[in-house]
């Protein structure tokens, strides 16, 4: 569990990045923080292993302190997949890569060697194990990094812009790996900026804006939320842009799913007895 | 006429075991918007590479078959020679920005190709006016934003006035409003000043709407061509990992269980609501 109370942070240039956010984020949650570019996301989540500590106010990871331990241990239990996997990747293979972690973590070879090859599997880079990671496609990377922090199996997951540069198929994928997470109880952060990425999956949101939380729900509450949403430079996903257009007919405004879509545009057609 | 044509056009990287691009032959006309999307590592950075002749001057490697931009053999040429021709933007900004002021960024391929100083004045007041950041030209470009560094970016390519503009992906780092106002910037070049333009991106979601060109690439390969539309409607699109735009999605679900919203395939949310209001009598 994380407990974010009154959490300011300046960095040394003294702008002030967070400006009193306080968030619960309970175990097994699935989380997604939104908001533009510079609204202080990635400099929050950043205070949950630690790599930042609060310059006031607390963060306490499973009731410990951060500023009362170290980021080797939190890491353990709080795996970080940064935005760009170039502040990340430096092995000579994509195979080293994934096991750097799970040696320093001391995992016996044996359960490296299958932790390796499991997390491979998972992101579809197996074909690349012996590959270099610079040798590979920006998306391709991006799997790298989060194959890499994926294999010592954290208890909690922050992903820092997961979608940049995915296609449609491994977007499902990650979707699929979230789901399969979230049926394990583990806990999963996400930083996006990806609204029909959030639309498919539905997670609580929490929606930044200079350094302060402007809003929290679920997504379909807060996505279909065009003022809030455009103070946030977030625009509506498209089906709730379709809904907002449709709404002076009397349909619901706060429709975000595509199948839920479908059924009351159907239902609509029926009950008006449309040709 | 085609301002970009290449015909059997295969290409593999130094080391590599096969070709990133085989056979390629696509045809792109003058003053289209072509789209060019496809899984991840199908080709499509690489394709991209070749229009300016970074393939295969820069990163060496074999290519074999034709490629023509602008009337030039782009085998043939400098890069310097191309850069004249085709802009290229990148992903991130932040590779391609390096001066100490917006202005002397954008004003730098000028200098470089000796244009008079008058020239350039005029050139750079102009692209930093057409991208909307003329009250940032004494700004350092590692101090504004990531949408106005991309804006930058686009104005450094467009002062030069290339015939094309070759964006990859320009907004993967950028929030939703600010990719949309760097797509609006780039239809609005396409429109009023002719620039063609050939865009990389997953994201259909945001940039159908624009295109009335779309190359759809599988493993180095071109599977789809032509009418954005056609093209989306198929199931194989579908199939090989495209994100259709949710609304061309939703028309097609609707249409499968009974409902014919009209014979437009639309690409965008406000096409389908019109579409749907027409349908519901209210338009």
């Amino acid at each position: 569990m994380i407990e974010a109370k009154d959490v300011h942070f300046s960095y040394a240039n003294k702008v002030e990045a967070l400006k009193g956010v306080s968030l619960t984020i309970k175990d097994g949650e699935f989380l997604a923080i939104m908001g533009q570019n510079g609204a202080g996301k990635s400099t929050f989540v950043k205070q949950f292993n630690g790599l930042l500590k609060p310059t006031l106010g607390t963060v306490l990871v499973d009731g410990v302190e951060t500023t009362k331990t170290t980021v080797a241990a939190l890491s353990r239990n709080v795996g970080f997949v940064f935005q760009n996997p170039d502040h990340q990747l430096f092995s000579e293979t994509v195979e080293q890569e994934i096991a750097f972690a799970l040696k320093n973590f001391g995992f016996a070879s044996d359960v490296v060697e299958k932790r390796v090859t499991w997390a491979l599997e998972l992101l579809s880079l197996s074909q690349y194990r012996k590959t270099s990671p610079f040798l590979l496609s920006g998306g391709e990377r991006k799997r790298v990094a989060l194959a890499s922090v994926l294999a010592w199996n954290p208890q909690m997951l922050i992903l820092d812009e997961p979608t940049i540069g995915q296609d449609h198929e491994q977007k499902e994928k990650l979707t699929q790996f979230i789901n399969q997470m979230q049926a394990q109880s583990k806990t999963v952060v996400i930083v996006t900026h990806d609204v029909e990425f959030v639309a498919e999956c539905n997670p609580r949101v929490v929606l930044m804006k200079e350094g302060k939380i402007v809003a929290e729900g679920m997504g379909k509450d807060i996505l279909t939320d065009s003022q809030v949403l455009a103070e946030s430079s977030i625009v509506l996903p498209q089906i709730a842009q379709v809904f907002t257009e449709l709404s002076p007919l009397g349909f619901p405004r706060n429709v975000i799913d595509i199948y839920e879509a479908e059924k009351i545009i159907l239902n609509a057609r029926e009950s008006r007895r449309m040709p | 006429m085609a301002v970009i044509e290449t015909k059997n056009l295969t290409y593999t990287y130094p080391g590599a075991a096969k070709p990133s691009i085989a056979e390629v032959s696509i045809k792109i006309e003058k003053g289209e918007f072509v789209l060019i999307t496809g899984p991840s590592g199908c080709g499509k950075t690489t394709l991209c590479r070749c229009f300016n002749g970074l393939v295969p001057h820069f990163y060496q490697g074999d290519l074999k078959g034709e490629i023509k931009v602008a009337g030039e053999d782009v085998v043939k040429r400098h890069t310097y020679e191309m850069a004249k021709h085709v802009g290229l933007v990148f992903q991130n900004p932040e590779n391609q920005l390096f001066a100490l002021s917006v202005e002397k960024d954008v004003a730098f391929g000028l200098e470089n190709l000796g244009v008079p100083r008058a020239e350039i004045r005029k050139k750079v007041d102009w692209a930093l006016n057409q991208t909307g950041i003329s009250d940032l030209r004494e700004r350092s470009p590692h101090e504004i934003s990531g949408g106005q560094q991309q804006r930058v970016a686009i104005a450094s390519v467009l002062a030069m006035e290339p015939e094309v503009i070759v964006l990859d992906e320009p907004t993967s780092f950028l929030d939703p409003l600010s990719a949309q106002k760097i797509f609006d910037v780039i239809y609005d070049l396409n429109r009023t000043q002719g620039i063609t333009v050939v865009l990389v991106e997953h994201r259909l979601d945001l940039t159908a709407k624009y295109t009335n060109h779309l190359i759809v690439m599988q493993d180095g390969k071109v599977r789809f061509e032509g009418n954005p539309r056609e093209i989306l409607s198929t199931e194989e699109t579908r199939l090989i990992g495209v994100g259709i735009p949710k609304a061309t999605l939703l028309y097609q679900m609707l249409k499968k269980g009974g409902f014919d919203v009209g014979d437009n395939t639309p690409l965008s949310s406000e096409e389908l609501a019109n579409q749907l209001l027409e349908a519901f009598g209210a338009k």
